[in-house]
C-alpha cells in the first residue's frame, strides 16, 4: 500500500469531499492563497477556486459563527483554526450556538459543520498556543470531537466528519502532520465512535488518543523487548461518540490498565475512561487503573522541559511497570 | 430634517394596501396582548426563567418584517416574542414554550429567549448578547452561496454593539459583500445602563458602520412608514448589490430589561415611561394614522383589540392544558444523527448517563 503523510491524508479528504459535495466550503485563516499555515489545504484554492476555498480575516468568533449560520441553511463549512487554542475567542459561537441551537429549537435546526486544526503541545510555542480542549468539547452534548492519530484515520475520519450532520470538531496535531502511514488509493471512510486496537497484547491495556497513541506504541515496544510485558494499545480515535466496548473488551482480556492522555489531569478524557472502567469492569481489574497526563501546569516554553511535561515513553514505561507490578 | 419627510409617500408605502396597513396594526396589537397575557402568567409563577418583554417596541419588528419575502431571513436576540409573532408563529406555540410545555415551538427546550421557526425563515431567539450577529452574517453568506436573492434581517439591542462578535460580523459582512441588515433596536438601555453610560459614540450608534464602509441610517421606530421606507432601502441594497446595512431604530421598552429586573423603576423615571406611552406608543400612533387615513374605523380597531385579547387568552388556556415534555425528551434533539437513527447516530456512545 502507498504511504503518505498525515497532512497529505487530510488534504486528500478535503479535496475529495469538495469534489463530492458542492455545499462543502473550506474556510479559515490563510487556507486559500497562502495554502494553509500548516499546508493542510495546499493546492485546494487553485483547484476549487474562490467560492469553495475561502480566506478569512483573523476573526475566529466572526468567521466560525458565520460558518455556523451558513450551515443552518445547508452550506457545509469546514473551518480551519490555525491552532485549536484560538477556539477560545470563538467559544460562544462553538458552544452556545453550534452546540445548543439544535436542542433549543426542539430539533428544528441542524449544524453540519466541521471545525478542524491542530490541538497539541510539544512545539515550544508557549501556553497560549498549546491547548488540548478535547475534554472541554466532549463535555458539551450536541458536539462531537475526534482526535485521529494516524494518516489512515485522519483521512477516513475527516471524510466521515464532513458528511456528518452534527457539528464535528477535529483535533489534529502539528507533530503528526509530517508522519507517514499507509493510506489506500481507493475511497474509504472511518466511522466516528469506533476505537481501534493499534497493537494487540495480553498483559496490559494502554488507552490513548491523538499523539499519545504514538507514544504508547513506542512504549509498548520497549515494554515487550526489555520487560517481557505484552501491552495492547487501544486508540480511542473518537472521544465523543466514544467506543466503550472496545476498551472494555481489552480490559477484560488484560486485567490491567494505563490511560495515557496529553490533556491536563483534572477532568481529562482519561478521567471519564477510568470512571467507566471501574463501573463496568471492576471485577476484571487486577490492579488500580493508573493515569498519565501532561504535567499539571500551563505548557512550558523551554524545549527540553516541554518534552518532559508531556507523556513520553520513559514515564509511560514507568507507569506501565507500576500497573504490572 | 427627517421629521419633515412624510414617509407615507415612499414607493414601498404607496404600494401598501389598506388591508396591509390593517394587518400591520393587527400584528402590533397581537404582540402587545400576547405579552401582557404572558406577563400576567409569569407574575403568577406559571413560568420559569426570564421574560424579556418587547412591549413598546412592536412597530420595529412588525414594520421591518412586513417587507420580508420568500428568501429573506430573520434572526434576533433574546427579546424575541415580537419577531416570532411577526413572522407568523402562533400564539399557542409561543405561549406553550413559555410554559415549558411539549407543544411549545421548541418543545419546551428553549424557553422565552429561544423561539425558532426555520419553516418561516426565523432562526431565533438567541440568549447571548450579540452572539446571533455572526449567525446573521452566516445566513446571508448561505443565501449568497446558494445564489438566492435574499437578505438576512439580524436584530440586536443597543447594548450588543459593544460586543466583539458584532464588530467581527460587520467586518465580514463588508469584506464578503453579504446581504445582511443589522437592525439595532435602540431602546436606550443596556439592561440598567443608559446608552450614554455604556457606549462611546459621536452622533449615534449606527455611525460605527462608517469604519467598515457599511451604509447606515437612523430610523424613528414609532413611525411604521419610516421603519418600512428606510428598511426597504436596505433590503434593496441587499437584494440588488449584495451589500450590508446598519439601521439604528430608536424605540422604547415599557418594562425592565426582563420582568425580573429589580431596578427597572430606578434607572429611569415613571415620567419618562409615561411620556412615551402617551406620545410615542406605536399602537396609538399607527391606529391614529389609519383612522386619519380612513382605512380603519374605531369599531374595527376595538374589535381587533378584542380579538387579540381573546387569542392571547386562548393561548394561555392551550398552554395550561398542554402536557409537559416526557422525561425521555431530555435526550432528544441533541444530535441529528441520533434522532434520525442513522448509522452514524448508532455508532459509539453519544450519551454518558450510564
Amino acid at each position: 500500500m502507498r504511504t503518505i503523510t498525515y497532512r497529505q491524508a487530510l488534504n486528500e479528504a478535503l479535496a475529495e469531499e469538495l469534489e463530492r459535495d458542492e455545499n462543502v466550503v473550506v474556510m479559515g485563516e490563510e487556507v486559500a492563497e497562502y495554502n494553509g499555515a500548516y499546508k493542510v489545504t495546499e493546492g485546494l484554492w487553485k483547484r476549487f477556486g474562490d467560492k469553495r476555498v475561502v480566506d478569512t480575516p483573523i476573526s475566529e468568533a466572526g468567521f466560525i459563527g458565520m460558518g455556523i449560520g451558513a450551515s443552518m441553511l445547508g452550506v457545509r463549512p469546514v473551518m480551519e483554526l490555525m491552532f485549536w487554542s484560538f477556539a477560545y475567542v470563538a467559544f460562544d459561537q462553538m458552544i452556545n450556538n453550534a452546540g445548543c441551537v439544535r436542542y433549543m429549537s426542539g430539533g428544528k435546526i441542524k449544524c453540519p459543520i466541521v471545525v478542524r486544526g491542530p490541538a497539541n503541545g510539544g512545539t515550544n510555542v508557549g501556553a497560549t498556543h498549546s491547548h488540548t480542549p478535547e475534554n472541554f468539547i466532549a463535555n458539551t452534548p450536541g458536539l462531537k470531537v475526534i482526535c485521529p492519530a494516524t494518516a489512515y484515520d485522519a483521512k477516513g475520519m475527516m471524510k466521515s466528519a464532513i458528511r456528518d450532520d452534527d457539528p464535528v470538531y477535529v483535533m489534529e496535531n502539528t507533530k503528526l502532520y509530517g508522519e507517514s502511514g499507509e493510506v489506500p488509493e481507493e475511497e474509504y471512510t472511518v466511522p466516528l465512535g469506533v476505537a481501534d486496537v493499534k497493537r494487540e497484547g495480553t498483559d496490559l491495556t494502554i488507552v490513548a488518543h491523538g499523539r499519545a497513541v504514538i507514544t504508547a506504541l513506542k512504549s509498548a515496544e520497549v515494554l515487550a523487548a526489555e520487560h517481557g510485558i505484552s501491552a495492547e494499545v487501544v486508540d480511542l480515535r473518537s472521544i465523543r461518540p466514544l467506543d466503550e466496548e472496545t476498551i472494555l473488551t481489552s480490559v477484560r482480556k488484560t486485567n490491567r490498565v494505563l490511560l495515557v492522555d496529553e490533556n491536563k489531569p483534572f477532568c481529562a478524557v482519561n478521567t471519564q475512561i477510568a470512571t467507566m472502567i471501574q463501573e463496568k469492569a471492576f471485577d476484571y481489574l487486577d490492579a488500580p487503573i493508573l493515569r498519565l497526563n501532561a504535567i499539571d501546569a500551563p505548557a512550558i516554553y523551554s524545549p527540553p522541559m516541554e518534552e518532559l511535561q508531556l507523556p513520553h515513553p520513559e514515564v509511560v514505561i514507568e507507569k506501565a511497570l507500576a500497573v504490572c507490578k | 430634517m427627517n421629521s419633515a419627510i412624510d414617509h407615507a409617500t415612499s414607493p414601498i408605502n404607496q404600494q401598501l394596501s389598506s388591508e396591509g396597513k390593517i394587518s400591520i396594526l393587527r400584528d402590533i396589537v397581537r404582540i402587545r396582548r400576547f405579552e401582557q397575557a404572558a406577563l400576567k402568567q409569569y407574575t403568577a409563577g406559571k413560568m420559569g426563567g426570564f421574560l424579556h418583554l418587547y412591549n413598546g417596541q412592536e412597530s420595529v419588528a412588525v414594520g421591518t418584517i412586513s417587507l420580508a419575502g420568500e428568501s429573506d431571513h430573520i434572526i434576533t436576540a433574546y427579546r424575541d416574542h415580537g419577531h416570532a409573532l411577526a413572522v407568523g408563529m402562533s400564539m399557542n406555540e409561543c405561549m406553550a414554550e413559555l410554559y415549558g410545555k411539549a407543544t411549545g415551538c421548541s418543545k419546551g427546550k428553549g424557553g422565552s429567549m429561544h423561539f425558532f421557526a426555520p419553516d418561516k425563515n426565523y432562526w431565533g431567539g438567541h440568549g447571548i448578547v450579540a452572539g446571533q450577529t455572526p449567525l446573521g452574517a452566516g445566513l446571508a453568506y448561505g443565501l449568497k452561496y446558494q445564489g438566492l436573492k435574499g437578505a438576512c434581517l439580524c436584530y440586536l439591542g443597543d447594548g450588543a454593539i459593544n460586543q466583539g462578535a458584532y464588530h467581527e460580523s460587520l467586518n465580514l459582512a463588508a469584506l464578503f459583500d453579504l446581504p445582511v441588515i443589522y437592525v439595532i433596536e435602540n431602546n436606550g438601555y443596556s439592561m440598567g445602563t443608559s446608552q450614554k453610560r455604556s457606549s462611546a459614540f459621536k452622533s449615534c450608534l449606527a455611525e460605527r458602520a462608517d469604519g467598515y464602509n457599511i451604509a447606515w441610517d437612523t430610523v424613528n421606530g414609532e413611525d411604521v412608514y419610516e421603519v418600512r421606507a428606510k428598511t426597504q432601502v436596505a433590503m434593496e441594497r441587499a437584494h440588488e448589490e449584495s451589500r450590508p446595512t446598519v439601521l439604528e431604530i430608536s424605540t422604547y421598552r415599557y418594562y425592565g430589561h426582563s420582568v425580573a429586573d429589580a431596578n427597572s423603576k430606578k434607572y429611569r423615571s415613571p415620567e419618562e415611561i409615561k411620556q412615551y406611552q402617551e406620545h410615542h406608543d406605536p399602537i396609538v400612533l399607527w391606529r391614529k394614522r389609519l383612522l386619519e387615513e380612513g382605512v380603519l374605523t374605531e369599531d374595527q380597531a376595538s374589535e381587533m383589540d378584542k380579538e387579540a385579547k381573546a387569542e392571547a387568552k386562548d393561548a394561555v388556556k392551550f398552554a395550561e392544558e398542554s402536557p409537559f415534555p416526557e422525561p425521555k425528551a431530555i435526550l432528544e434533539d441533541v444530535y441529528y444523527e441520533v434522532d434520525q437513527g442513522t448509522e452514524a447516530g448508532q455508532t459509539g456512545k453519544h450519551f454518558f448517563n450510564d
